[in-house]
């Protein structure tokens, strides 16, 4: 049975209409019904650290600020003065000292969004505008929870729990929280910023797509080949080359060894493709010893080896995060209009482990997520082909058909594919797409 | 001194017109056998191990990136990109680099087009140079973006 959304059928289990990625008036559909309603990550706790400290981000298109309040507690705020309209917050990120002033009229309000003071309140009406009134307040955002530190936000206050909306995906964000010795983890180490001209389901699909490096990344696979391994490293180059080779892994290790698995909510993760002891768990790396010593005196030899023998490439948090919770990395994906997105790339240094891995965590971003990456542009490249072949309405249709009826479940609530060259997390995706679409928004 | 300053502005525009003309290996060369080579991702980054960055290559990641500039498969450079760049306000800097490099300070703007559509990108470039019998040979470079923390699309041609 398809899928109908306003009277027009788009999703199939086996195909997806090409308006679902080219559509102005569907893209707006979305950003009411899904990123209207569905759990949003907002950022991680260590972004503001202090009372005061402040990052701003979008939900959908909706400008939000997360503040840390006097009392600690965490808040997501609609970024907009309850006067005018005004955005409150100008800066990305900062740490405010007193109160956030509105640069329109000077109204100032608190880090949990109260309205603390409006010049000239005299002139309004009786009782109008009074200090404390949430009406004038900086509207919170109607839920807010987080998992283990990264902080979530829904705008309807209706729906699942966080918990409830993650589901098995919670034992993802496990992974990278528990590889830290002390058990706390850090953002660090800047953002890693790129936009793309293309649809932001594309860079979901693309990140647990393992059919497509070696024809995306032919080039870099091809350079890094060839690279001559005596020329002079400082340890960037080492990892990314080898990064660039492993994405030349060949079909029969995506077809016998690498897994991947989907969940409800339109999450998945893809199992990891690397042999590469340096990545994965840095045995080859001196600083391997130390960190491995550190975690075996905070949880033991048992638990370590539990720890360090979950083995997952991209998780994917449908429609707003993927991450590497193994090699300590975020991409956070924000959707602009139909053909336009945005990614923002996080690095976590795990408190407890020695510095040199954190390093590695730079040293692989910059493969990953940086915009000048030589294999990133060709995912950037490849999205925006994407967007303009989807504008011919020679074939209407886009299969996601590839492992179809070989998905077995998981034993934990989900779904395992064939193997990783399956399009089960974009059936899964789509599932989860059209459930939100179908239904009337918030 | 007047005469290395125009020795150095010539080696400068020669890198230019080097990168201009997608002479990449040629570019290569002119590099050290230990460089590097670093695009900041902000202006306050202290250095490229500890935050992430636009490009930060040591020498073997910088062959790699130009083995690929030169690779027929290269998706982001089908079309490829053109550019066009100055490069102005050359100051010899007094403090001299760590290992004894001439430290060379400039200012660059670099057009590029690609595809029905041209960029623009400017922003501050500090050579670490030293003197061979060759010529000068490039130890290290920093180029830093005046957008270097903006939302940028895909970059594939160095600065």
């Amino acid at each position: 049975m398809p899928v109908s959304i306003q009277g027009d059928d788009l999703v199939y289990p086996d195909r997806v209409h090409r308006r679902v990625y080219s559509d102005p008036e569907l893209f707006e559909l979305e950003m009411d019904r899904l990123f209207g309603r569905a759990w949003i990550f907002v950022g991680h706790e260590s972004q503001v650290r202090q009372p005061g400290d402040f990052y701003c981000t979008r939900i959908g298109r909706e400008p939000v600020v997360m503040t840390r309040h006097d009392d600690g507690t965490i808040h997501v705020l609609h970024n907009r003065c309850g006067h005018r309209g005004a955005l409150v917050v100008g800066s990305e990120s900062g740490r405010v000292e007193d109160a956030f002033r509105c640069c329109y009229h000077g109204w100032r309000f608190a880090t949990d969004g109260t309205l603390l003071s409006v010049p000239q309140r005299q002139g309004y009406p009786e009782n109008g505008v009074a200090p404390g009134d949430p009406v004038y307040g900086m509207a919170p955002v109607a839920r807010v929870d987080d998992y283990r530190g990264f902080v979530f936000a829904s705008l309807s206050p209706d729906g699942p729990s966080l918990v409830e909306f993650l589901g098995y995906m919670t034992t993802s964000f496990d992974d990278l929280v528990d590889r830290a010795p002390d058990g706390e983890i850090e953002v660090a180490g800047g953002i890693a910023r790129h936009a793309y001209n293309g649809n932001w389901k594309l860079i979901f699909e693309n990140v647990n797509d393992g059919l497509h490096p070696l024809t995306v990344h032919q080039s870099s696979i091809e350079a890094a080949r060839d690279q001559d391994d005596s020329a002079w490293s400082d340890g960037a180059g080492e990892i990314a080359v080898r990064q660039m080779r492993q994405n030349g892994a060949p079909w029969d290790m995506w077809e016998n060894q690498i897994g991947l698995w989907a969940y409800p909510n339109g999450h998945s993760y893809l199992g990891d493709y690397h042999d590469d002891a340096k990545l994965v768990a840095a045995q080859r790396d001196p600083s391997f010893d130390e960190y491995l010593a550190a975690m075996e005196a905070a949880k033991g030899a048992d638990r370590t080896r539990e720890i360090l023998g979950v083995l997952r490439w991209n998780t994917n948090i449908y429609p707003s995060l993927s991450f590497m919770s193994q090699f300590r990395q975020i991409r956070v994906i924000r959707p602009v209009s139909v053909d336009r997105t945005e990614v923002l790339g996080f690095c976590f240094r795990l408190k407890g482990a020695p510095e040199a891995m954190f390093r590695d965590t730079i040293r692989f971003a910059n493969v990953t997520n940086a915009v000048a990456s030589p294999v990133l542009t060709d995912d950037l490249e490849t999205y925006f082909r994407l967007r303009c072949g989807l504008d011919s309405a020679g074939n209407d249709w886009v299969p996601t058909s590839r492992g179809l009826g070989k998905d077995a479940e998981d034993g934990n609530g989900g779904w395992q594919a064939e193997n990783g060259l399956s399009e089960l997390h974009i059936r899964n995706m789509f599932r989860c797409w059209s459930a939100y679409m179908g239904e009337a928004a918030r | 001194m007047t005469a290395n300053i125009r020795l150095i502005e010539q080696f400068l525009f020669h890198e230019a017109r080097l990168l201009d003309e997608a002479r990449f290996e040629e570019w290569l060369a002119l590099f050290t056998e230990s460089a590097w080579y670093w695009v900041p991702i902000g202006p306050d980054q202290p250095d490229p191990f500890d935050s992430v960055s636009i490009i930060y290559d040591d020498r073997r990641l910088l062959e790699t990136r130009v083995r690929r500039l030169l690779n027929p498969n290269i998706h982001a450079e089908e079309p490829r990109t053109r550019t066009s760049r100055i490069v102005g306000n050359i100051v010899l800097e007094d403090d001299a680099g760590r290992d004894g490099e001439q430290v060379v300070s400039s200012r660059f703007q670099m057009a590029e087009f690609r595809r029905d559509r041209q960029r623009i990108f400017a922003g501050g470039v500090r050579h670490g140079l030293i003197r061979t019998e060759d010529g000068f040979r490039i130890a290290w470079k920093r180029v830093d973006l005046i957008n270097s923390d903006g939302m940028l699309e895909g970059i594939s041609i160095p600065f």
